[in-house]
Order: C-alpha cells, then structure tokens, then sequence
C-alpha cells in the first residue's frame, strides 16, 4: 500500500434541501418553461426509444396567448372544449363545497384536486368511456367528466345511509363500477400494477379496453411502480400509465422522490416503454397526449409512461396546512397556470366564450353543488348521521359468511 | 383409480380447471415453459398454451397486483410463489387489496385469486426455503387460508380454493410432494403409492373448504394439526401407544371449530402441534377457541409442540422440526396433566 497517497475524500451524504420554506419567495427556478407548440408528435407505433427523448420536454400545446399551436394540437370542437371547461369548473366547485363541509365537522376528511382538473378530466375526454381507470384519490375530475351524479359522490363522502360503499371508506376513496372507476385504496401506488394486471386480461381476453392508471410523483418511489411498468414492458400490455407530478408528496417536494436527477417521464427508459412528458395544466396537451398513448395502446403497441406536470394548489388533504411548509403564494405562481383559466382564455380567443359566461357558468354550478350538498345532506352526514347498521360491518368480508364472523355479529346483538 | 403424488395431484387440479374454465390463468416464477421448481405445473403450458401459464418476473408483489387486475377484470389467477418464504413483498397487496377488495367496495370488486406456495421444512433449504408463515394470513380478515396433507385432499381443495370468489392463500408442504413424511429424517422415504389418500381421480371433484378431516379415531387425546403434521402425529401415537384422535384441520380459515369442539369434548385433552414458530402461532388461535368452547370439558391443560422461536437453521434442522419424539412427549404431558 502506498502510504504517500492523499487520504480519500470524506464522504458525503446527500439530503435534498426542503424546496422553498415559508416565508421565502416561491423559487421555480428548476420549472423549465418549454415553449408550446415545439414538441414534436411521433407516431402513434414508433418503437419506444423513439419516444424517449420527450422525457426532457414538456408537451404545450396552449400558448401564453391561450393560442392553440403546434403538432399536439387535438383540434378539439369548441362545444368539447365547454364540456371540458364545464367539467374542471364543477370538480372545482364540488371540492370547495365538500372542503366547506368537512371544516363545518359533516365529515371527516377531504382531499381537494385544486388546480389538477385537467388530469382527471381532459384524459377521461380523451379516452373511451369504458376505459377502466385505476386512479388515485385525485381523480375526482374522472368520475365528474363521465357525468357520475355529483350526489353518488357526497353521499360517500358523507357515510350516509345512500353510501353505496355503506359507510367503510373514508371519503372521496369511491368505487363506481358503472362508470369503469376502479375501488380507490388509501395504500399508494397499488393501484398502478393492479392496471396492468387489468389490462393483461383484456389482451388476453380479446377485448378492445385498455386499463388507465394514475400514480403520484412521491409514490412512484413504492415498487408497486416499478412492478407496474416491468409487467408493462415484459407483457407489452395495453395500459397508460400517468404520472402525476403535482410537485408536493404532503410536504415532501418532488425531489425527495426521485426528481432532483431525472424526470419522472425517463423513468421509462430503462424498461423500453414510450413515454411523454406534459404541461398538466394544459387541457389539450394533456387531451393530446393521452389520446396518443390511448391510441398506441389499443394498436396492440404497448404502454406509455406519462408525467402530467402540474401543482397542488390545495392541501394534501383537509389533515395539512401547506403554510407550514411552503410559501404562502407558491400556488399562484406556478408559471404553468391554471387550467381552467387558460382553458377558458383559448375559448374566448376562439370567440366562443366569454368572461360573462364564464362568471355566469361558476355561479350556476356553485348553486348546482349546493342544491345537491342539500340533497345528500338529507340522507346524512357523517356526524349526525343516518348511517348503515352495525350488522352490515360483517357483509362483504367474504362472499358468504363464514361462522367466525356470524358469531361476532352476534356478539355486538344485532 | 390412479395412485398420484402430491405433485401430480395438484397439477392435475390445475389441468382440470384449465380445461373447464378460459378465465383460469396460471403465472409465477418458472412456471411456464420449465414447470415449476417442484414441477407442479409441469406439461400445463404446453397443453393449455402460453397465454395461460407463463413465467412471471420475480416480482412477488407485482404478480399479486397483477393477479387483482386480472380478478378485477373477471379473470380467475393462480398465482404461483416459488417458496413461501418469498410471498413477502405480496403481502401489501395480499392484505390490502386482494383481502380487501369486496369489503371496500361493498361487492363492487373481488379478488378471486389462489395463491400457491410451497412451505414448511425438511429438505435442508434453510431459512429461507423452509418456513410455515399461515399464521401471518389466517390473521387478515378477508383470506383464506389452506394447507392440504394428502394428494386427494390436495387435488379437492385446490379445486375448491380456484373456484372460490374471494382470495384463498394455498400452502403445500413441500416434504409432502413426492410421499408421506412421519417426521424421520433417518428413514427411508416413503412413496405415495401404497398410500389410500394417493387414489387421487382423474377429473373434477372437489373437497370443501372449512372442514376437517378425522385421520385417526381415538378417545384419550385430540391432535389438531395439518400439512406435514398431519403424518407426523399419527407416527407419533402409533409409537407411544396412546390412543389418539387426529384432526386434520385441512383449512385454517374458515376453520371446522365443530369437528375440534366435538372431539375435544369427548377427549377432554387436547394437543396442537404445529411446524410454524410458536408465539402468535396458529396453535395459539386454536388453544384460545378451545378454552373458550370446552374449557369444562378439559381435564388437562392444552399442549403445543411446535418449531422453536427461532429461524429455520439450516444445520440443526432437524432439532428445530417438531418430530415425532416431541409429539409424542406432548401427548404424554397432555395425558398426565
């Protein structure tokens, strides 16, 4: 051993620094502003690797002028573009009221999708209606874009006796068969692999649908991820995998998950599977995106990997105070917008809406939501009441009940 | 009637459901093309074709989830773990999806999946090719929990665990594939052919899930067990004379508590034998429903004789095993009490 050498470097560890403390000025300085319009679209059957290098883009297709530019346009017609306006604007208002709700102690916890509507309701335009989507708990804009009725939803939310779920789920953790909406688990990410699994038996079934799947940029770090997009690539499933990247896990930002080194969209690189990277606050790129990885999938090409670029404007959910660990004025900066803004902004440059309208519409939902908030509330709330009887505790455990079970119902004497 | 091991027992539950239902599907580690480590799937992909059984990634976890997906879409999965040692990283979605499915979704969605696994010791694998982990899935709501002892019984019960809606955890004692095991390491093996329970039929039937079987009448001590000690306690009461009556539990969960209240009350003793580590053991469980149901039947305190707190050593494993020497000391305590 040669003992003139210098001695090695300490080493050291590496903690990500928290991104932006309260107080401080926002700092986006990492956010890339890619101007709209200048990604390009391949085709929907190009091999993969093709694919790979818009994992270091970020597909726009809504100018800052609320111009609609480039090859990702979808060129929707103007009366899908309301319905989509329509939509995000109703999940936003449904959110705010059933935030007021759980403030007011009707129930015991929500979860806001602010400033995330175009994920939910753009890609639920852009797919087909039996689609079967595994998505996470913020994806309500799903459920609102197939037209599931708003008072299905706040019954859950309120455990009452309409609960279709009968009171066992905390809220906005649905499941609508009717509508291809897979049971929302609060165990992240288990959803992702499961979509896959999903969309194997479809193939194998000869089907048409393919499986839909949402996953969290913070959970993307759980190996239900990495189980997903291995079973994706292997069996060449027919399933999209979208990550959403709203920057904040809780409190943990982006780069503790991963997001300091790489893009979440260049996941995909290593398990040979196509994937696209989009401004998540743009209702057409992300229309246009998933549209092309919808398309590529049902073409028997295999899976994409997608990370919808956005921001949590809200809370995690009503058990957090995001001043507690971001700056105050985070959500407002966001230099990506927001989409239901800049969707509007496009419509009334196309003169076919109007801020008029636009106000008006908000107060017609705004008393849509409250008018069914009523409704629900007649069936009841989580704090007063009607719920489901103790004996139905026992259903569903099994299919039939075994005598373990009946005993223990009998034990409780109803 | 054929005489079939354990492992043809099984395959041929597999190939008879194949056949009878296209919504049966079978993947797992190597058990495709090659047939399984213990060859349990041997010849299925070649006659059902590779759409139907095919080698998986090794990924328990990610085959659980995909075998949810697939349920979920109305496709039956088997899912294969090469070793029951290894369905750890399933268990998330074991526990909190596929058990939990019905129940969260008010019947929206199930999982009607088998889970197979080859479990137990005795073929020197060590800790890592050896446990009995039941225990850890008779204590989740909403899973079934299975351990066959003889090929009949194996061949009925997988059949009975495929065609069941909600999600059945299926272990093989894998000493028990290729003959019955007494628990003498020293002795020559035994083949399944002279057994009875090796008459294994050709096509369809099934055993019922929740019921136990009574392998040996006696009156003067009640033996719960299943799987690989099933073979061992009937050793066990041959060799001391003690006129035992043995239970073969077959299911864990949902559990024949009738068949074991029945005979505990006619014994009034009780041992429960078990290769699984002792504390929070599934013996625990049974010890606990037996106070409860013929507390003022027994004239004994309840005897367990299990493996020993530890992991599975792989050089002193036949101290660990509970053989037949310990049982027999356990039914000797039993009858002195």
């Amino acid at each position: 051993m040669d003992t003139s050498s210098p001695p090695a470097p300490r080493l050291r560890l590496h903690i990500p620094p928290h991104h932006s403390m309260p107080g401080e000025r926002p700092d986006f300085g990492y956010v890339r502003r890619y101007a709209a319009g200048v990604t390009e679209r391949p085709a929907i059957d190009v091999p993969a690797q093709a694919t790979h290098e818009l994992a270091y883009h970020l597909i726009r297709v809504l100018d800052d002028d609320g111009a609609a530019v480039g090859a990702w346009d979808p060129k929707l017609e103007p009366e899908t573009l309301r319905r989509g306006l329509r939509a995000m604007m109703l999940t936003r208002a449904f959110d705010d009221r059933m935030m007021r709700v759980q403030r007011q102690g009707k129930t015991s916890f929500y979860m806001k999708c602010t400033g995330e509507e175009a994920v939910g309701v753009a890609q639920a335009f852009a797919l087909a209606p039996d689609d079967m989507a595994f998505p996470t708990y913020r994806q309500q804009g799903i459920l609102i874009a197939r037209g599931w009725p708003l008072l299905d939803m706040m019954c859950q939310c309120y455990s009452n006796a309409q609960d279709r779920l009968k009171g066992r789920q905390l809220p906005v953790l649905y499941s609508v068969r009717d509508a291809a909406f897979f049971s929302l688990a609060g165990n992240l990410g288990n959803q992702f692999p499961q979509a896959v699994g999903w969309a194997m038996a479809s193939a194998y079934k000869g089907d048409h649908r393919i499986a839909v799947s949402w996953i969290g940029e913070g959970s993307t770090a759980e190996p239900d991820f990495h189980h997903a997009l291995t079973f994706a690539s292997v069996y060449r499933a027919p399933v999209v995998l979208n990550i959403v990247n709203n920057q904040w896990a809780i409190s943990s930002h982006q780069e503790v998950a991963g997001g300091e080194e790489a893009t979440f969209a260049a996941r995909a690189i290593g398990f040979g599977l196509a994937c696209l990277r989009v401004d998540g606050n743009d209702f057409l790129a992300v229309h246009a995106a998933t549209s092309w990885a919808a398309e590529r999938a049902r073409a028997n090409h295999g899976a994409t990997l997608i990370e919808l670029f956005t921001y949590r404007a809200g809370p995690h959910s009503t058990s957090d105070d995001p001043s507690r660990y971001r700056p105050a004025e985070e959500a407002q900066q966001w230099p990506l917008g927001d989409p239901i803004e800049r969707l509007s902004q496009h419509l009334i440059r196309l003169g076919e809406w109007s801020s008029e309208r636009q106000t008006q519409l908000e107060s017609e939902l705004a008393d849509q939501v409250r008018e069914t908030g009523r409704e629900a509330e007649r069936y009841g709330t989580l704090d007063n009441g009607p719920h489901f009887s103790t004996k139905t505790m026992f259903e569903d455990v099994f299919k039939e009940m075994p005598w373990h079970l009946r005993a223990q119902r009998q034990e409780t004497g109803v | 009637m054929p005489a079939m091991t354990m492992v043809q027992a099984l395959n041929s539950a597999m190939d008879v459901m194949l056949a009878r239902d296209p919504d049966v599907v079978i993947f797992g580690e190597d058990v495709g093309f090659y047939g399984g480590v213990f060859r349990v799937t041997e010849g299925l992909q070649k006659k059902h074709g590779e759409e139907r059984v095919f080698d998986a990634p090794i990924a328990e976890g990610g085959m659980l989830a995909v075998a949810v997906g697939m349920g979920a879409y109305g496709l039956r999965p088997i899912v294969e773990i090469q070793f029951a040692d290894y369905i750890f990283p399933a268990t998330d979605q074991l526990i909190s999806a596929a058990a939990r499915l019905r129940y969260r979704s008010a019947g929206e969605y199930w999982a009607p999946i088998t889970v197979r696994a080859p479990c137990g010791g005795g073929i020197f694998g060590g800790q890592t090719h050896s446990q009995s982990v039941e225990a850890i899935f008779t204590h989740v709501c909403g899973l079934k929990t299975v351990i066959p002892s003889n090929p009949y019984d194996a061949k009925g019960l997988l059949i009975s665990a495929i065609e069941d809606d909600d999600p059945v955890v299926f272990f093989e004692p894998k000493r028990l594939y290729n003959g019955p095991f007494d628990g003498h390491p020293d002795r020559p093996s035994q083949p399944w052919t002279q057994h009875p329970k090796a008459e294994v039929p050709e096509g369809y039937y099934n055993v019922p899930l929740g019921q136990a079987a009574i392998v040996r009448e006696g009156a003067a001590v009640t033996v719960l067990v299943y799987g690989t000690m099933v073979h061992v306690a009937l050793a066990a009461a041959e060799e001391a004379g003690i006129d035992a009556e043995i239970i073969d539990l077959r299911t864990l969960l949902p559990l024949d508590l009738g068949a074991i209240v029945q005979s505990v009350k006619k014994t009034g003793r009780c041992v429960i034998a078990h290769e699984a580590t002792r504390t929070c053991g599934f013996g625990a469980e049974l010890a606990a429903l037996v106070q409860e149901h013929c507390f003022y039947h027994l004239e004994a305190p309840i005897v367990r004789v299990t493996g020993w707190d530890t992991p599975y050593p792989h050089a002193l494993e036949w101290a660990y095993f509970p053989g037949p020497a310990r049982v027999a000391d356990g039914l000797r305590r039993a009858l002195e009490g």
